[in-house]
């Protein structure tokens, strides 16, 4: 892994010769009527076979656009740029579409927010699921009947044969989830990712769906990337964290390390919101909101919302920190919960 | 105890009715046909305002000494008479001049009448509901089970062949239309909290459906008075064309049309200038609506 | 889906007692009295009058009558046109294949040309492709459509002579009509040149009558494209490594069918209307003309019959496509 950028080597993961996917500086832009707009800012990521990461953020800080361009599903709109894409040793940069068709979909398949809306209302589940069967398995029908049930069964739908020809409007929110699962899963995929799995569901629903997730991870043996806005999901499920603002990312380390000790104030914000952490009658929340395309900061992006916030944040951007303070991407990473570097005339 | 400070937060865009304009203006030039048809429909209402002293003749002067006369860019043509003349002597282009007045005239009659009717009876179905609701759109769905053209020719059959009777029959075929999409709105609006809290302070019903609910569904029926203007001037003009609407020697297009439809293959002139015309007025229109929808309709409005 | 179709006639049966009040009231409301229209110019004597009002009916109330009028159409009986002496029933359904066929051929014309314009419009959003065909689009929707005839007729049959003018078929060939399909009938006879020539008649009115289904078709197809296209399932099928075609001939139009499956449905009354002036130009022998050469004779029993045969058959095609609505569309078929 020669790599310039910061390229991520976790102590817990053993290194391997081949990660299954890497991704340095991956960038997309959208051109809208304001002018260019930067979704997703010089993002890295390294996945090992069978690891689980996640992906925090809030809502448009680009965690799902970056996979959606990983996945090539970004409208044409979108100008897409990585210094290196690759999946298991397979250049996705310079791959045709016909070459990628044949990635997506079996060796790296994906699950949505919404599953009410991302089943096809007009097709079966049956005939959802074994599109994929045929398309990149190549199974005939009987073949195709016998897997989709076997998958039903999987993921846990009860009635498996039943619910092949029933309609997605037929079934609730989990169920849907569960048929998407399947697909997602059909053709033994080495990469699931998984954006919002479980936001749209029912709380109640919320934990089936990612214990789900994760025992099909163990079995298959597959990686996991895990979307979410939820600090408590990601406790529950990840192994390493990777914490995303406004298209940048700001911070990467092991779960432990970040719920111990939190190097970017925006994710120590962010875990100082959860119900559970909280020592204040009033719940704490981070102020302001993610800058949109008309509002970016000069400096630091973060710095309108941050605590820590100094004259230097909001002239200059700041570059990510070493290894030990997570890759921050902060003037003043914090160990222990302080900043470090700090000028003494602000603190006073 | 953390401290909560609250700021206030000051929107100083501009308000007012001008605020509103000019937005609408940002959305509308959006669509360059838009503004596009808005820059031809205005020199259209301009040269009906003005034909009189544009147009080089008089509209039905005829000149005897140049029947059929083509364009003058043509063997045989005069800048005299630009356009050509028709079978009769008359000069095409004054007559296509004075025309614009009748498909203007005929458009803003049409769409005062249906629109008027149309929103009355909208505003009834969409705010009593129930019996009333019922009886008017049952009303509208027989009205609309015909061809619009076939009840608008039979309309002007019982009335007697006349350009009023073929604009009454036009307006009465495309009422329903603002029947049925005052009376979405008015229901959608009836469901939000600014009409409970009217109801809840005692505004009159009257009040209520005219004051209160029927601006907030303007922006559909502006839409549709676009674009049914110039239905209006589609269906006057196949009208004329039959022999039932405006009579001659009316420069009405679709009428000049009729009269033009003997000489069709010796005179290409006084078949093509009228429909093109024609069509030029109503595209223009047409993308005109197409912006208005663009920039009025809400649920297309980016945030 | 059984409910959905009755609940769908419960309103339409209704509106079919309305639309024959409307053609019952339309020979009331014209100046003067039945009997004296029928005399026409030459007038009778007020005896004569009196003894055809008794005879006809029309000296009993008016809800009387119009319980007899509804008896006579249950009978089948619309009414004997003046002018021919004929059933008008008769004199519709000889004319009406005539006008099916027309319509039929603008409407394949419309939905081969318009529904794969508006998808690839849709699929290249702001491309040079979609705006031209977009303005062409709104062009077609304005156009008006006698004089769009009109100019067809002096291009095509004026400066290059390739289309006759007016009617069905040349008068040199002459056959039965079998199927009244002109097309057809044609093929059946076995003439040489004769189907060429059915075509050759058929062309120019076709392509006229299918501007404005044509123009609507592509701008609904386009706008309900693109909406579908945004949605998440769509995403979804590509996720899965669907190839285009795929993607968009099936996952997505699938979906954008069912709005477009409707518009397709009111055009059916934009055709009548359309045929009104289509027939006249070309005189093309339908019932377009045949209403128009009504009105203008004064033939008003003609003129009642067909328009309330005119209304029944939009009504008709209109609850078919809602059956056929209900059946492309799964949420509606399983609602009951």
């Amino acid at each position: 892994m020669g790599c310039v950028t910061p390229s991520i080597q976790n102590s817990n993961v053993p290194k391997r010769a081949m990660p299954l996917l890497e991704i340095d500086n991956l960038s997309v832009t959208f051109q809208t009527a304001g002018g260019l707009f930067t979704a997703v800012d010089r993002v890295s990521l390294h996945i090992e076979p069978g690891e689980i990461v996640s992906i925090v953020g809030e809502s448009g800080s680009g965690k799902s656009v970056a996979m959606l361009a990983l996945m090539g599903l970004l409208p044409w709109t979108a100008g897409v740029t990585a210094d290196v894409l690759r999946f298991d040793s397979q250049d996705l940069t310079t791959i045709t579409k016909p070459q990628l068709r044949k990635i997506i979909g079996s060796q790296m398949a994906m699950i949505f927010q919404e599953p009410m809306t991302s089943l096809n209302p007009c097709f079966t589940v049956g005939f959802q699921l074994t599109e994929t069967l045929k398309i990149h398995l190549g199974m005939n029908r009987a073949e195709q009947k016998r897997r989709a049930i076997e998958l039903l069964e999987l993921v846990g739908i009860p009635e498996p044969e039943k619910r092949l020809s029933a309609y997605p409007h037929q079934l609730s929110g989990g169920m849907n989830q569960r048929v998407m699962i399947a697909i997602a899963i059909s053709c033994n995929p080495r990469l699931l990712i998984a954006d919002e799995p479980t936001t749209a569901l029912d709380v109640t629903i919320q934990a089936q769906i990612l214990d789900l997730l994760l025992k099909l991870q163990k079995e298959k043996g597959m990686s996991l990337v895990l979307i979410t806005h939820d600090m408590g999901v990601v406790a529950e499920t990840a192994e390493r964290v990777f914490v995303q603002y406004a298209g940048q990312q700001v911070e990467q380390q092991s779960v432990k390390g970040l719920f111990v000790s939190p190097h970017h104030p925006y994710t120590q914000a962010l875990l100082n919101s959860l119900p559970e952490r909280s020592h204040s009658r009033i719940l704490p929340s981070i102020a302001g909101i993610v800058p949109g395309q008309f509002d970016k900061p000069r400096g630091c992006l973060f710095s309108p919302r941050c605590h820590y916030v100094t004259d230097l944040c909001r002239e200059k951007p700041p570059i990510a920190g070493p290894v030990e303070f997570g890759y921050a991407l902060c003037h003043y990473p914090l160990a222990e919960g302080v900043p470090t570097n700090y000028p003494e005339e602000v603190r006073a | 105890m953390s401290e909560i400070s609250i700021q206030e937060v000051v929107d100083n865009r501009p308000t007012g009715f001008r605020a509103v304009l000019s937005e609408f203006w940002s959305y509308f030039s959006e669509n360059r046909g838009a503004v596009v048809g808005l820059i031809f429909f205005i020199g259209v209402v301009l040269i009906a305002v003005f034909a009189d002293f544009i147009a080089p003749h008089a509209p039905n002067q005829q000149y005897r000494e140049a029947l059929l006369q083509p364009p003058f860019w043509q063997a045989g043509g005069d800048i005299k008479f630009p356009l050509g003349t028709d079978a009769i002597g008359r000069d095409m282009l004054s007559r296509l001049i004075h025309g614009s007045q009748y498909s203007l005239f005929i458009g803003c009659i049409v769409v005062s009448l249906s629109l008027a009717a149309g929103v009355i009876l909208g505003l009834l179905a969409g705010f009593f509901r129930g019996r009333v609701d019922t009886f008017i759109m049952r009303i509208m769905d027989i009205v609309l089970a015909f061809p619009s053209l076939l009840l608008a020719l039979v309309l002007v059959a019982v009335l007697g062949p006349s350009l009023i009777n073929a604009m009454i029959a036009i307006a009465i075929v495309q009422q329903p239309h603002y029947v049925r999409l005052t009376r979405a709105a008015v229901m959608t609006e009836m469901t939000k909290d600014y009409v409970t809290a009217a109801r809840v302070i005692g505004i009159r019903s009257l009040r209520l459906m005219f004051v209160t609910i029927l601006p907030n569904c303007m922006a559909p029926l502006i839409v549709q008075a676009a674009l049914s203007f110039s239905t209006a001037i589609l269906d006057a003009a196949a009208l004329g064309f039959l022999g039932m609407g405006a009579q001659p020697p009316t420069p009405e297009w679709g009428t000049m049309l009729a009269e033009a439809r003997e000489f069709i293959l010796r005179a290409w002139w006084v078949v093509t200038f009228p429909g093109v015309a024609i069509l030029t007025t109503v595209l223009a229109i047409n993308m005109m609506g197409d912006g208005l929808r663009d920039a009025l309709d809400p649920k297309l409005k980016r945030s | 889906m059984f409910v959905y179709f009755l609940k769908k006639l419960i309103v339409v049966l209704p509106t079919f007692f309305g639309v024959t009040l409307v053609a019952f009231v339309f020979i009331r409301t014209l100046p003067g009295d039945p009997v004296m229209l029928m005399a026409g110019e030459r007038g009778m004597s007020e005896e004569r009058h009196v003894e055809l009002m008794a005879e006809m009916g029309f000296d009993k109330p008016i809800l009387v009558q119009y319980g007899v009028y509804l008896k006579q159409l249950a009978g089948g009986n619309f009414g004997t046109s003046i002018i021919t002496k004929q059933p008008v029933l008769k004199e519709f359904t000889a004319l009406f294949p005539a006008t099916v066929e027309l319509s039929l051929c603008a409407m394949l014309i419309a939905v081969f040309f318009g529904l794969p314009a508006g998808m690839i419009a849709a699929t290249r959003r702001g491309s040079a492709f979609d705006h031209s065909v977009m303005t062409a689009a709104l062009t077609g929707y304005s156009m008006p459509i006698f004089w769009w005839g009109l100019l067809l007729i002096i291009f095509f049959s004026g400066i290059l002579g390739w289309t006759p003018v007016s009617g069905r078929v040349s008068l040199l060939y002459f056959f039965e009509p079998v199927t009244g399909f002109m097309l057809i009938d044609s093929l059946l006879s076995g003439q040489a040149g004769a189907f060429s020539s059915a075509v050759s008649h058929l062309i120019l009115p076709a392509i006229v009558l299918g501007t404005i289904p044509l123009a609507v078709i592509a701008r609904q197809t386009r706008s309900a494209m693109l909406e579908v296209l945004s949605e998440d399932y769509v995403r979804t099928a590509r996720a899965k490594g669907l190839g285009p075609m795929r993607v968009i001939g099936l996952h997505a139009l699938r979906n954008a069918m069912i709005p477009v499956i409707t518009v397709i449905g009111l055009q059916v009354g934009v055709l009548f209307a359309g045929a009104i002036l289509t027939e006249t130009i070309f005189s093309w022998p339908g019932i377009g003309k045949w209403m128009v050469d009504s009105i203008f004779r004064r033939d008003y029993p003609a003129v009642q019959g067909g328009l309330l045969l005119i209304a029944a058959i939009v009504m008709i095609v209109n609850l078919v496509v809602d059956l056929l609505y209900g059946l492309i569309n799964p949420q509606i078929r399983h609602t009951d």
